[in-house]
């Protein structure tokens, strides 16, 4: 066979290869709402974060709006501290906005969920770096057990 | 006792000069000035011989594997009623596991004995001495376009394997067993992540690729040369490139994903 032939062949199968990278960049991996989307930053202070993870989803009535890209431990309150980033394209949540952890399903996989709240003169927008002060932490099981059973034992 | 003893220190030096005169060998073809534009004929007829005649067996194992996992584990998941989890199963197992496993390991009973086989018939037929006669280097003629096609071609081989595995994966799993189709990518989607578990396979086989590669082209160049030494290091290709990657496969897994 001749090289121009060769190459031919050879160019056919570097293109395969890079459309399968393409396809497992584009549709299996996860680009939602990360890398070039434009992104601002929101802070909360939780009691409990459960088991929230790194780009666990934010979540607006089910609606991904974001993801957690960073948390940290407060070294003053001991409070774990969750950064956000919100896609820049919703951008206008009053700052009586609050947040829960919440789970998907009894076992799934769990996600903040964002509570639009109300809005009137006194109320601003929440800006790239403010902090949510209305959150609710996760809830740990083994606590709400041990409430039941010890509001049992009192009644 | 004294015997045994022997036996123990010939094996242990005898790897030793193994791994040396294959470090030897892949230093003398990749070390100095490349000359691409004189041999590039020979870098493509290896990409082609080493690349895309692996082509075809690469394609159906990909898809009948993807198809496997989608059917094995449709049953398992469904069981927890958890079956919009098949998309994830099925990508992940095959971005992180079987996708550079399974094509490294076909890579070496495809490839690889084709290699050692090649170099040692070229060694036995005394095609390499000549060579070196007229002043030309076997090392760079001969050994450095079939390295390179092997540590190109096979992480490629890998990428094309994963992408055909989750299409038989949605095939199975989607057209014939009724698993929504939406959530078999959205789930897929929440739970690939492009750094993680792509490139992490990618970065593996780029490793499976340089191992099996190098064990096959050192088997060959060291084989020795007559027809029952030809066929012992072609055997010894697959057995030692497959254990090698098995290998460095929980090493790489206990480091990337182990924690």
């Amino acid at each position: 066979m001749t090289t121009r032939k060769l190459e031919v062949i050879v160019g056919a199968f570097v293109a395969i290869a890079i459309a399968a990278l393409l396809l497992l960049a584009l549709k299996v991996a996860n680009t939602g709402v990360t890398g070039s989307d434009e992104t601002y930053k929101l802070l909360a202070k939780f009691e409990n974060i459960g088991g929230l993870k790194v780009r666990s989803p934010v979540k607006v009535g089910g609606v991904v709006v974001g993801r957690v890209s960073d948390i940290q431990l407060d070294p003053e309150s001991f409070q774990p501290i969750v950064t956000l980033e919100i896609n820049a394209s919703y951008s206008n949540f009053p700052e009586t906005s609050s947040l829960a952890i919440l789970t998907s399903g009894l076992l799934g996989e769990q996600y903040i969920g964002l509570q639009a709240g109300f809005v009137d003169e006194t109320v601003t927008i929440l800006k790239n770096g403010d902090y949510v002060e209305n959150t609710k932490g996760a809830i740990v099981l083994e606590e709400l057990i041990g409430q039941f059973l010890f509001n049992r034992g009192n009644s | 006792m004294l015997n045994k003893l022997q036996q123990l220190g010939a094996a242990t030096i005898g790897t030793i000069q193994g791994l040396g005169r294959a470090s030897l060998m892949l230093f003398g073809a990749l070390w100095g000035r490349p000359r691409p534009v004189k041999a590039w004929p020979l870098y493509v007829k290896q990409f082609y011989v080493v690349g895309v005649l692996s082509l075809l067996i690469i394609l159906v194992s990909g898809l009948f594997i993807g198809m496997v996992l989608a059917l094995q584990g449709y049953t398992v998941l469904a069981k927890f009623g958890a079956e919009q989890m098949l998309g994830p199963l099925v990508a992940l197992s095959l971005l992180r596991e079987l996708g550079p496993v399974v094509t490294a390991l076909l890579f070496a009973g495809r490839a690889g004995s084709a290699l050692t086989a090649e170099i040692g018939l070229m060694k036995a037929t005394e095609q390499l001495s000549s060579m070196e006669m007229m002043a030309v280097d076997p090392l760079r003629r001969i050994i450095a376009p079939r390295f390179w096609a092997g540590v190109i071609c096979m992480p490629l081989l890998a990428l094309i394997f994963n992408a055909v595995g989750i299409l038989g994966g949605h095939l199975v799993g989607v057209d014939w067993l009724g698993v929504d189709g939406g959530g078999y990518w959205s789930a897929m989607q929440a739970n690939v992540d492009f750094y993680d578990d792509i490139v992490n396979g990618i970065i593996k086989s780029a490793v499976f690729a340089f191992i099996v590669t190098v064990i096959a082209l050192h088997k060959g160049f060291d084989a020795i040369p007559t027809s029952e030494g030809i066929s012992q290091a072609t055997t010894q290709t697959v057995v030692t490139a497959s254990l090698a990657v098995l290998g460095f496969d929980f090493i790489l897994t206990a480091v990337m994903f182990g924690g």
